[in-house]
């Protein structure tokens, strides 16, 4: 059995004790789920701004000569296309097509990137690269334990990151980043985020983690800031429709019915997967991910079967009490004659068939800040 | 933490306010703080006869869902309809807006298992630990 000793800790560990964070394990770490309650700090993030200590997400940092044709060979998205300071979404798949991860390539430049992977694949991730890298003229390592990551997410982002930094933040465009200092710590402050408002994801030394999140802390009072715990960054991604590693994606899904196909680029350059996705493409969708709202009370879970007059048709991948609609949502694989926006289905929520609609993802407007 | 002294306690972190024969049941101060904002709350049907030990109903916070075990038997007479649209009303209020069901007891007699306030004080000061 876990105990709490054997769960890595962040360096804010010990902070998010001292502002009553509920700590939880979470993919080998312990981690804050919630400080004042995941509602209330959902809407702070809706509303105002919220800080996330994300520490437990991998980086990896490739360099070197072949750093960009390996980085190539082992995404779906094109990775050629790139310029200096800007970041990409995307997959990293097996042969078969099945997702090793899903994340974030960063280019410093040409010869040099990191990447933010998913906590639980880290190590994973590490080792499928390396393994692909055979005798590849780059360096790999493995960053995680030295790099603290944090969000700073909501419509003040960039007005309270801005009192700790000297470039003008604003010149920072969505998905794209910067080698800046926060409080005089060396930092890279990146235009992304996983809540659907605007927002930075900030990467530091972890010994000065605590420092520049105190800095943050105080910088943020005059804009209500608080600490947000996983409890909340779970129900605003849900509401983004944006996927989860392990949910709706993981080594035995099809990327492209997750709706993933804008991030799967068939016509670059070789990489791995592109045979088995280009057939997976011809041969057409057996399934697509749509999300699922309720039309009556109840709370939609993983794995709760999705049924249309009675018999079932899928089971929800991710499911939550949405904070902002308040109402049920999820998200779900069905086959494509279920997939249209309107279409009635019902979810089982223990012996009960509550009703539901097939809905587009995102389930409300996001507002991140695109050019 | 409030434990009012009127109240008896299961180990599950139910209240039972008893006044002769009927009896009102919610969660505990202590339960509603640990589950966090409670966003669903499923009732029983009125006149359906919930038994003392056995779940007669779910609350569920927006990371958990809990069972709600009965801390006696009987019919059920009423039910909370307000939990329905406000079912945050469990954990502003757990003792007095956020009630859930009240019943009928069927047996008085099953009250004398339940815990009285001191030691259901001490139960949540160990789970704590």
């Amino acid at each position: 059995m876990a105990t709490s000793s054997d769960l890595k800790n962040t360096p804010l560990t010990p902070v998010h004790k001292e502002l009553g964070g509920k700590l939880v394990p979470f993919a080998g770490w312990q981690m804050p789920i919630q400080f004042q309650g995941v509602m209330q700090e959902h809407q702070c993030v809706r509303d105002g701004v919220g800080i996330f200590d994300v520490s437990h997400m991998g980086e990896i940092e490739i360099q070197g000569p072949s750093a960009k044709s390996l980085i190539q060979k082992l995404m779906t998205n094109d990775i050629d296309s790139m310029q200096d300071n800007q970041a990409l979404y995307t997959l990293m798949c097996m042969e078969n097509g099945g997702v090793v991860d899903d994340l974030l390539v960063h280019r410093f430049s040409e010869n040099h990137y990191f990447l933010c992977v998913n906590a639980s694949n880290t190590e994973k991730d590490f080792q499928w690269i390396l393994k692909n890298a055979g005798s590849c003229d780059a360096t790999i390592r493995n960053t995680s334990y030295e790099t603290a990551q944090l969000a700073i997410q909501g419509k003040h982002s960039e007005a309270l990151l801005q009192k700790l930094c000297e470039t003008p933040l604003s010149e920072i465009r969505y998905y794209h980043f910067k080698k800046e200092k926060i409080h005089n710590f060396a930092s890279i402050i990146a235009r992304t985020g996983y809540t659907g408002e605007d927002g930075f994801e900030v990467y530091v030394d972890a010994g000065h983690a605590e420092t520049v999140f105190r800095a943050i802390l105080d910088a943020g009072k005059e804009f209500d800031l608080q600490p947000i715990g996983l409890g909340a960054r779970d129900t605003l991604r849900m509401e983004m429709g944006y996927a989860l590693y392990g949910n709706e994606i993981n080594e035995e899904s099809r990327p492209l019915e997750a709706g993933l196909g804008w991030v799967i680029k068939l016509g670059k350059d070789e990489f791995i997967g592109q045979a088995e996705l280009k057939k997976q493409k011809d041969e057409g969708n057996r399934r697509r991910l749509v999300g699922v709202r309720l039309l009556d009370r109840g709370v939609p879970r993983p794995h709760y079967r999705v049924l249309k007059n009675g018999a079932p048709v899928g089971e929800l991948t991710s499911g939550t009490f949405s904070p902002s609609l308040n109402t049920g949502i999820g998200l779900c694989y069905v086959s494509p004659e279920y997939a249209k926006p309107g279409t009635e289905l019902e979810v089982e929520i223990r012996k009960l068939s509550v009703p539901a609609e097939v809905v587009k993802p995102p389930f409300l407007p996001t507002r991140v800040k695109k050019d | 933490m409030e434990v009012p002294k009127d109240l008896k306690y299961t180990q599950e972190h139910e209240w039972i306010r008893v006044d002769g024969k009927k009896a009102v049941i919610g969660i505990s101060e202590f339960a509603q703080e640990q589950l966090g904002d409670i966003v669903f709350v499923e009732l029983p049907e009125v006149g359906s006869q919930i038994e003392q030990g056995s779940p007669f109903g779910v609350v569920e916070s927006v990371k958990t869902v809990s069972d709600l075990y009965a801390p006696a038997g009987g019919k059920v007479m009423a039910v909370n309809k307000e939990l329905e649209a406000h079912p945050e009303q469990v954990n502003s209020s757990p003792y007095e807006n956020g009630w859930i069901v009240e019943i009928e007891l069927a047996d008085e007699a099953e009250l004398d298992s339940l815990l009285d306030p001191d030691d259901y004080s001490e139960q949540c000061k160990n789970e704590m630990e």
